[in-house]
This record gives structure tokens, C-alpha cells and sequence, in this order.
């Protein structure tokens, strides 16, 4: 039987397991929530119990339920500004690299532009500028988000294209006279999957932290619950300063989780294009096992060698997020 | 050179667009903010402060766009952003009281977490495989906590709960700001939690990119041979670091971006006033000329520091000298 040859360290598991558990919730959330997270008929800032289990907000509501029920709306913006922005950043980083001349100037100019531009007063100039009704739409919300988030993936994306473009398998099917669009599409794309995975990763934990943080400053509608508003309510009744750590630490702490699973995920993938990474994140026990020396030495990180064909990795050191 | 003169042209169009965003995002946004919004401060402003702020968003409306454009154009470069609607002063008078706070805050702790965290990051990639890799998933949900979370939690256990720092401002409220001794002491003490939070959120990132292009710079046969000929271990770290450091530095530029739009928060938390505390405070009052000039100013000092970053980049490494490719 084939082994998988995606790294298996505790590492990738522990990700998995969490961004699952996240996935889960946003779908069953708002079922599994034992209350309305508008219901406002309970005692006020009621400390965590058996009966609420994070406690009550300052109008009574239970913050349990409200963090069950944020879960579908962060998860879903980050989801569609993720998809969105890393479909733009494969289309525009694989045109930009494979087509090259004047296509990739311009296409590079566009995406070192909005890197360079700092993302999130944009965001909020943009939102401020919204239409009410827009504001309470996830949908529209994530089409903004990934608007400034995609800039990064694809010059990832267009480097690696560059490195494929001239491979023979390219030629081959350049010379038996398949369409461009099929080239880069079909030949050249699928190469490029870990990259994009990673990519995927990165966007998903930027649109979160977007997300949340827009919701935070009160401009996405408040009356669509998600991790952000309830932030936003604890921090406009002073929750901080009045020690009432029940209201906002759930919320801070599942945006927290769920980064961590993603940069968790993003480390195997990491640890799948560069072997070097690979050994390097073995502990000593799973060295011997795989009769590697116990210590490292010096000029020999031992490459693991699977049979990985992927093209060597540029150096992928992301940028602090959000 | 001609590496900074194609840099200088990018951060050129890049202000250029981030100009003409500013100018046709309240033009082509549905339901007329610009009439909105002056019908709504009739009566609450002066006449010339209407004016004011009608040419900062290009004149007439019943102009054509283009003309507008350069109204627009012409008022930013005498320095009218207009004038805010809530604080009733042009905006470049409040730009200029809260940017010094905002430009300490945010270049001490940049500075700070790249360092620290290069250096962390670089003794990380240098035992590899020991027991100090078990910070790599504590340095990863550091990393994963929004800035103003991290923020907030700071504030209560460390300024409300065990009062070690004071919160709330930039100094204490019995001073005056001026260039004394005791009022200098004080700005510190209030910068202290505002620094260390920023430097928690944003260092995971620099120690993960150092230790992991250190890892690659070890394998390389130049920190073998310079151990085979018996250098100082201190002399090997130091030479394999100076190499993997150098896609950090060229990271820095795009990190720079980032680290802000989170301080910027962080301000908000610490009610410390600087631009971000401003910011919000405007978005929640719908104070658009401030928004958009705060928006610009921003956006022009980051286009300056990553300016700054590349120049530094240039000086240490000499290929970017004599390549003629990027």
C-alpha cells in the first residue's frame, strides 16, 4: 500500500483535529447552542456556572450560546475571502509567471501595489463607506476582505510558476500544441498545489483576523452575532477594566484556536516542501527510530527522502499576521 | 541603483492609487455619502468649514469627475484634508498631535520584536531538534491571537488586576506634555504595555522565519568549514546568521503594513492617543474626512518605512548591488 507523503507529526495532527473540530462547529453551532443568543432574559454578568457555562453578558445573554452561534459567521467570511482571494492570487500568479513581457509587469506592479498599501485602514475605509444593509452581509464582506488578501499568495505563486514554466513536461505540452489556459490550468497548476494549500492557510488566517477585527470596531452589523461583535460589546461595557474575563475570552481564545490549527496545518506543508524542515522537527525518540544520528550535526540536516515532486521552495517566511 | 529606482516608482504608483482610492471610493459608493454627510452637519459647522470640506472631496458635485479629481488633487497638496466633523479642526491640526504617539509606539516595537525575535529565531534554528523547538507551537498561537485580544488580556491581568503598569493614555494625567524629565519618564512607563503587547503579537512571525532559513543556511558547506577549522561556535552562529537573516530584512518592508494596521488597535485598547485610537473613534462617528486623511497619512508612512527597509536591505547585501535582475 502507498504511505501518504503528507508529513505526519504530532504537529499536522493536532491541527487537523482542531480545524475539524471548528469545522464542525460552524456547521452544528448554532443547533447545539442551549439558548438565543439574543435572549436577554437571564440575570446580567453572571460568572461561568453549570447552567451558563462562559457566564452571561451585561444584558443577559448567555455567552455560551453566543459564541456557538459566532462560530458559523467568522467561519464563513474567512472561508469565502479565503477561496476568493486565493482563486485571484492562482489566476493572477500563474498568468503573471507563465505569460510573462508585459502581462507580468503589470500583473506584478498590481499585487506589489496592494501589498504595499497597509491592509486594514483600507478595510475600514472601505467598510466605513458601506451601505448599512451591505454591512450585515457575510457574503459581501468576504469579497472585501479577500480584495486585500491576495496580493501575498500570488507573488508566492508567480515565482513558483517561474520555475516551472521552462520544466520539459511544460514544452512537451506546449509542443503538442495544447491552449495556454489549459498549460497553466492543467500542467502547470497542479503542480503548484502545496503552494496553493499554503496559500489557502494564510489567506484563511488573514480573513479571520480581517474579519474579526472589522467587527471589533463596530463595522460589520451588529446584529449578526460572530467572535468579533462580542468583543466588540465586551469591550464598549468596559469588560476589560471591570475583570469580567468570561465575556471575552471565549471568543478571543476559538480565534485563537483556530489560527493556531491553521498555522499548525500550514507547518506540515511547510515541513512537506522542504525536507530539510522535515528532520528538522523530528524529536530524538523518532530519530533513532528512523536511524537518523540522535544529534544534529552540524552540516547535515538529513533530508527525508520521500518521493516528492515538487521543485525545491523558495524560501516561504511569512509575514506576521494580523 | 536600479534596484531603489524601480522600488521608488512602485512606492510612487502605489501612493498614486492609494490617492485616487481615496478620492473614488465616497464618489462611486452607493447612496451618496458626500450629499449624506453635508446634509447631515448643516447647521452643526460653519459655512467655511463646509466649504472646507467640499473642496477636500473635489468641489461641486455637478462637476465632471475629472475635474473633481483635481480639485482634489490641488486641496491635498496645499495640505486640506478638510476639516473633521466631530472635532471641528482641520484634520492635519489633529493628524500632527496624534502621529509622534503613534510613530514612537509602533517603531519601538517593530524594532524590538525584530530583534528579539531574529535572534530567537536564529539560536532556534541552531539546536534544532532540541527540546527548545516545544516553543515553536506557543510562539504559533502567539502568532494566531488578533493584536487587540492579546491586548485586552494584557490590560486586565497586568494594569487592572496586578497595577504593575499603568494604563489608559500615553502619560500621566497630572503632566503637561513638554520636553521635561519627569514627563519623558512617564510617557515611557504609560508605552511599556502598549510595547510589550505589540512585540508578543508580532514576534512569532520574525523567530519562525529566522529558524527556518537557518535551518537551510546550516546544511551549507561554509558553516561546516568553518568549523572544521576550529572558529569560535559564537563566530559560526553569528556568520550563518548574517546569511539567513537576509530574507527577514527583505520581508520587512511587507511586514511593516502589518504590524501597524495591528497596532493600530492596539491603541484602541490602551486608549492611547495615537492615530489608531482616532481612527475608530472617527469610523464609529462616520467622520469621513478624518477616516480618509488618517487612511492617507497611514498608507504614506508605511510606503516611507518600507522605503527605509529596502535602503537598509541594499546596504547588506551586496548581490542586490551588482545583479541586474530584481
Amino acid at each position: 500500500m502507498k504511505k501518504s507523503r503528507f508529513p505526519r507529526s504530532p504537529k499536522v495532527i493536532l491541527g487537523l483535529c482542531i480545524v475539524g473540530f471548528f469545522l464542525l462547529l460552524t456547521i452544528f453551532g448554532p443547533l447545539l447552542a442551549p439558548f438565543s443568543p439574543d435572549n436577554t432574559s437571564f440575570a446580567p454578568l453572571l460568572t461561568p456556572s453549570a447552567h451558563h457555562w462562559f457566564g452571561t453578558t451585561s444584558l443577559g445573554q448567555d455567552i455560551f450560546s453566543q459564541t456557538l452561534v459566532g462560530a458559523r459567521a467568522t467561519i464563513v467570511v474567512a472561508l469565502v475571502a479565503g477561496l476568493v482571494a486565493t482563486m485571484l492570487s492562482m489566476v493572477v500568479g500563474i498568468s503573471a509567471g507563465y505569460i510573462g513581457g508585459y502581462t507580468d509587469d503589470g500583473l506584478s506592479l498590481m499585487s506589489n501595489v496592494f501589498l504595499a498599501i497597509p491592509g486594514l485602514p483600507l478595510l475600514i475605509v472601505i467598510d466605513s463607506y458601506l451601505p448599512v444593509n451591505s454591512r450585515s452581509n457575510t457574503l459581501v464582506i468576504g469579497l472585501i476582505i479577500s480584495l486585500t488578501g491576495w496580493a501575498w499568495g500570488a507573488r508566492v505563486i508567480r515565482a513558483q510558476t517561474m520555475s516551472l514554466r521552462n520544466r520539459d513536461f511544460v514544452e512537451a505540452s506546449r509542443i503538442i500544441g495544447e491552449k495556454r489556459h489549459r498549460v497553466m490550468f492543467f500542467e502547470v497548476a497542479p503542480n503548484l498545489l502545496p503552494i496553493l494549500a499554503s496559500s489557502l492557510l494564510f489567506t484563511l488566517l488573514y480573513s479571520i483576523g480581517a474579519y474579526v477585527t472589522l467587527a471589533y470596531i463596530g463595522l460589520t452589523s451588529t446584529s449578526v452575532w460572530n467572535w468579533g461583535t462580542m468583543l466588540f460589546w465586551a469591550q464598549n461595557n468596559n469588560a476589560p477594566l471591570s475583570g469580567e474575563w468570561y465575556w471575552f475570552v471565549p471568543p478571543g481564545v476559538c480565534i485563537a484556536l483556530v489560527g493556531t490549527g491553521l498555522a499548525l496545518l500550514n507547518f506540515g506543508i511547510d515541513e512537506f516542501i522542504n525536507p530539510r524542515l522535515r528532520a528538522a522537527g523530528l524529536s530524538s525518540k523518532q530519530r533513532r527510530k528512523l536511524g537518523l544520528p540522535r544529534r544534529q550535526r552540524l552540516g547535515l540536516t538529513p533530508v527525508l527522502r520521500t518521493k516528492v515532486t515538487t521543485p525545491a521552495p523558495l524560501a516561504t517566511t511569512k509575514p506576521v499576521t494580523t | 541603483m536600479r534596484l531603489i529606482g524601480r522600488r521608488l516608482a512602485l512606492y510612487a504608483v502605489t501612493a498614486w492609487v492609494a490617492i485616487s482610492v481615496n478620492f473614488l471610493l465616497p464618489h462611486l459608493m452607493p447612496g451618496n455619502p458626500i450629499q449624506t454627510l453635508i446634509g447631515k452637519i448643516q447647521g452643526q459647522v460653519t459655512p467655511q468649514e463646509i466649504e472646507a470640506i467640499r473642496l477636500s472631496f473635489g468641489g461641486g458635485l455637478d462637476k465632471p469627475l475629472l475635474t473633481q479629481y483635481f480639485t482634489y488633487l490641488g486641496q491635498l497638496l496645499h495640505g486640506n484634508l478638510g476639516v473633521s466633523i466631530t472635532l471641528s479642526q482641520p484634520v492635519t491640526t489633529i493628524l500632527k498631535q496624534s502621529v509622534p504617539w503613534t510613530l514612537g509606539l509602533i517603531g519601538i516595537s517593530t524594532v524590538l520584536s525584530f530583534i528579539i525575535g531574529t535572534v530567537c529565531g536564529a539560536l532556534l534554528g541552531w539546536t534544532r531538534g532540541s527540546r527548545l523547538d516545544s516553543l515553536i507551537p506557543t510562539a504559533t498561537f502567539f502568532q494566531a491571537i488578533p493584536y487587540f485580544f492579546l491586548a485586552t488580556v494584557m490590560l486586565l491581568v497586568f494594569g487592572s488586576d496586578l497595577h504593575l503598569f499603568p494604563v489608559l493614555g500615553a502619560y500621566s494625567p497630572s503632566l503637561h506634555p513638554g520636553w521635561t524629565w519627569s514627563f519623558a519618564v512617564s510617557a515611557l512607563r504609560y508605552a511599556e504595555l502598549p510595547v510589550v503587547s505589540i512585540v508578543l503579537s508580532s514576534i512569532a512571525g520574525w523567530m519562525l522565519g529566522m529558524r527556518n532559513m537557518m535551518i537551510t543556511v546550516v546544511a551549507e558547506d561554509f558553516v561546516l568549514m568553518s568549523v572544521a577549522m576550529g572558529l569560535p561556535k559564537r563566530k559560526v552562529i553569528m556568520a550563518a546568521a548574517r546569511n539567513a537573516v537576509l530574507p527577514s530584512i527583505a520581508n520587512l518592508s511587507l511586514a511593516i503594513g502589518l504590524v501597524v494596521s495591528g497596532a493600530l488597535l492596539v491603541e484602541l485598547v490602551f486608549n492611547y492617543p495615537g492615530v489608531g485610537d482616532l481612527l475608530l473613534n472617527a469610523v464609529q462617528n462616520e467622520d469621513y474626512p478624518l477616516i480618509q486623511g488618517i487612511f492617507l497619512v497611514i498608507t504614506l508612512t508605511v510606503l516611507a518605512a518600507n522605503l527605509l527597509a529596502d535602503l537598509v536591505y541594499l546596504g547588506l547585501d551586496p548581490r542586490t548591488r551588482t545583479e541586474t535582475a530584481t
